[in-house]
């Protein structure tokens, strides 16, 4: 990881680069930010997804649950509340600011991770995809039925923007999109380095290792629940703070939130761009963030899943790994050292 | 082996059912340190269900497997092989979609001791460091350092064999399981892990092996275990085993000595 990893960063740098002059170029026009933003913050949920997914191997096809959670958490942190519990216990929230809102969501979807996780696992495949389906359904169903502390349908409103400290600066509150711009951008790179810590550490490898061949890896004394249950809470604490992003930006959430297509919309960003790899949720997520805007003036938004799908169905026809792997074997067909850990080839070691 | 020494493995009446059939019927036998030990049988004897039963994929329905004096009774296998008993497989031997090099890299899990923060912190890079020297050194040992970069799933059947043993040896066993590791290698690659056996055993190893190949488990084996429907038929050092008439008799076939004597008589009548 010293010599190649300057170049293996390059393109994510680039990446990186691009995405923070973005603002400058299209001239601050209001309706791209707007777009820009709500797909910055589905595209971490989508990278949290990845983490699952392409690492582990596991389809969590409730993953907006984490999100919306996320989103919840944050909103009624910052609201306060005052709901009657059985037995007549009331429970008054007084409103708390914002950022303890954020890191609240990222705890408690930890915790529901590590819950989902440690259930499901035990069950592999397709009974986790199923656990994690009826999690979502049934958490939608409280958010839309518990009216008394969600607002059920009437939605979640007046929710306030995240303030920011910064030492010298005092606090400031992010009100303008410009500003949510750059926070989503923020903290989706942040998400973009711990996952490739995590990824490319003992951690990591273990999840390559219960993906590949569960047998070898038990006998290797990978332990597969605590592997699979880590992956599970790192992902779910990213897909809340997304979904704590999201309220916090929008100001207002309601149960739809929930709507399982948006979890789609995720598989398909990470299916699309290319699971297992870093980039490839990303590249996912603004193509598939941003087709919407672009198909706007052409069709009605029903009408964009067939677009959707016509997009996969092509990519995968391609480059049936997704986009990034298709574009790195394009790039360099023949260079098996630059996606290994290993510094130096071994044919030219002494 | 002698009184004298201790058994680093002991298989202690262990006996296997799965509903009505019976396994492994009650198996009952010994491993010294040092030792190199095969586990021969005809097809379903039991063998590679014994194999499962010492490393944890399989409960045993009675009986216990002791390791150094502890008993693996209840434990999984990820903690079997972290008390330093180890294993390989007999088709699926590598971790496929990743290099060789990355393959040993998973296999050193145990070996690091690195923390989650520390991790997501970037502050293992020494950590990291050691680890892949470490990786090189077991590529080197088993000759493979020339396909350090290549895809394991790509290898020749014989090469991710050596994959599966840099693996194991990477947990840094005290005992390790090989089920059938030679199985559809050629003369010469079966010569060179003999040799490879041999070397596992000098490192302070010691080896149990499910063979099927004769000559070779002949030729490597200090002691060998007969199975047959289950059960322990035979067990001594090669020469013994090579002449043993209940072990010829489960590999050729019950009055198979009579049977090729009447086949003599007949022929001689014929002519």
């Amino acid at each position: 990881m010293t010599q190649p990893s300057r170049t293996r960063h390059l393109p994510a740098l680039v990446l990186l680069a691009a995405l923070a002059a973005l603002p400058f170029a299209l001239g601050h026009d209001p309706y791209l930010l707007n777009a820009l933003i709500t797909t910055g913050v589905v595209t971490i949920a989508a990278m949290s997804l990845n983490l699952l997914l392409g690492f582990t191997g596991q389809l969590s096809l409730g993953h907006i649950a984490f999100f919306g959670i996320g989103a919840y958490v944050s909103g009624l942190t910052s609201l306060g509340f005052d709901v009657e519990l059985f037995g007549g216990l009331r429970v008054v929230h007084e409103p708390w600011p914002p950022a303890v809102g954020f890191g609240l969501a990222v705890l408690a979807t930890a915790a529901c991770g590590y819950l989902v996780g440690r259930l499901s696992f035990r069950v592999r495949g397709a009974y986790f995809v199923i656990v994690t389906i009826s999690f979502a359904e049934v958490v939608r169903l409280v958010a839309l039925n518990w009216v008394e502390l969600t607002q059920g349908p009437l939605a979640l409103t007046g929710i306030p923007p995240l303030g920011l400290w910064l030492p010298g600066l005092g606090t400031t509150v992010l009100r303008t999109k410009l500003q949510n711009y750059y926070l989503v951008l923020a903290v989706g790179t942040l998400c973009y380095v711990l996952i490739g810590r995590l990824v490319a550490s003992r951690f990591g490898r273990a999840m390559r290792g219960l993906k590949e061949n569960e047998s070898l890896a038990l006998s290797l004394g990978i332990n597969a629940t605590r592997t699979l249950t880590l992956a599970a809470v790192i992902s779910a604490a990213m897909a809340g703070a997304a979904g704590s992003l999201y309220a916090h930006y929008l100001r207002i959430i309601d149960p739809d939130v929930f709507l399982f297509s948006t979890t789609v919309t995720m598989v398909i960003m990470v299916v699309g761009g290319g699971k297992g790899t870093l980039l490839g949720p990303v590249v996912g997520g603004l193509i598939f963030g941003l087709l919407p805007v672009a198909l706007r003036p052409v069709m009605v938004p029903e009408a964009q899943w067939m677009v959707f799908g016509l997009v996969l169905i092509g990519i995968q026809f391609v480059m049936p790994r997704g986009i990034v792997p298709g574009l790195v074997r394009l790039v360099a067909p023949r260079r098996p050292a630059a996606a290994s850990s290993s510094p130096v080839p071994a044919e030219v070691r002494p | 082996m002698s009184e004298r020494a201790v058994p680093i493995l002991s298989v202690e009446h262990v006996g296997v059912r799965f509903g009505g059939l019976v396994a492994i019927a009650d198996l009952h036998f010994d491993v010294h340190p040092g030792e190199i030990v095969s586990l021969i049988g005809p097809n379903g004897a039991g063998k590679t269900t014994a194999f499962n039963v010492m490393t944890g994929f399989l409960k045993p329905s009675q009986g216990q497997v002791r390791f150094r004096g502890t008993s693996l009774h209840g434990l999984q296998p990820h903690e079997i092989v972290r008390l330093g008993l180890s294993r390989t497989f007999q088709r699926t031997s590598v971790f496929p979609d990743d290099t060789v090099f990355d393959n040993v890299m998973i296999g050193l899990h145990r070996r690091s001791r690195a923390r989650l923060v520390d991790t997501l912190l970037g502050r293992d890079r020494a950590g990291e460091a050691a680890l892949r020297d470490r990786a090189r050194e077991l590529l080197d040992w088993v000759g493979l350092s020339g396909r350090a970069q290549e895809k394991a799933g790509a290898l020749a059947y014989g090469e991710q064999r050596l994959v599966g043993v840099a693996l194991a040896l990477a947990t840094e066993p005290a005992m390790l399981l090989l089920d059938e590791p030679v199985s559809g290698m050629n003369a010469s690659e079966t010569q060179v892990f003999v040799r490879l056996i041999r070397a596992i055993r000098d490192r302070g190893v010691t080896l149990l092996l499910v063979e099927h190949d004769m000559p070779m488990v002949m030729e490597v084996s200090d002691r060998i275990v007969v199975l047959n429907y289950g059960r322990l038929i035979a067990e001594g050092p090669p020469a013994v085993i090579r002449s043993d008439p209940a072990v010829i008799e489960a590999y050729l076939g019950q009055g198979s000595a009579a049977r090729a004597a009447a086949q003599s008589v007949r022929e001689a009548a014929n002519a």
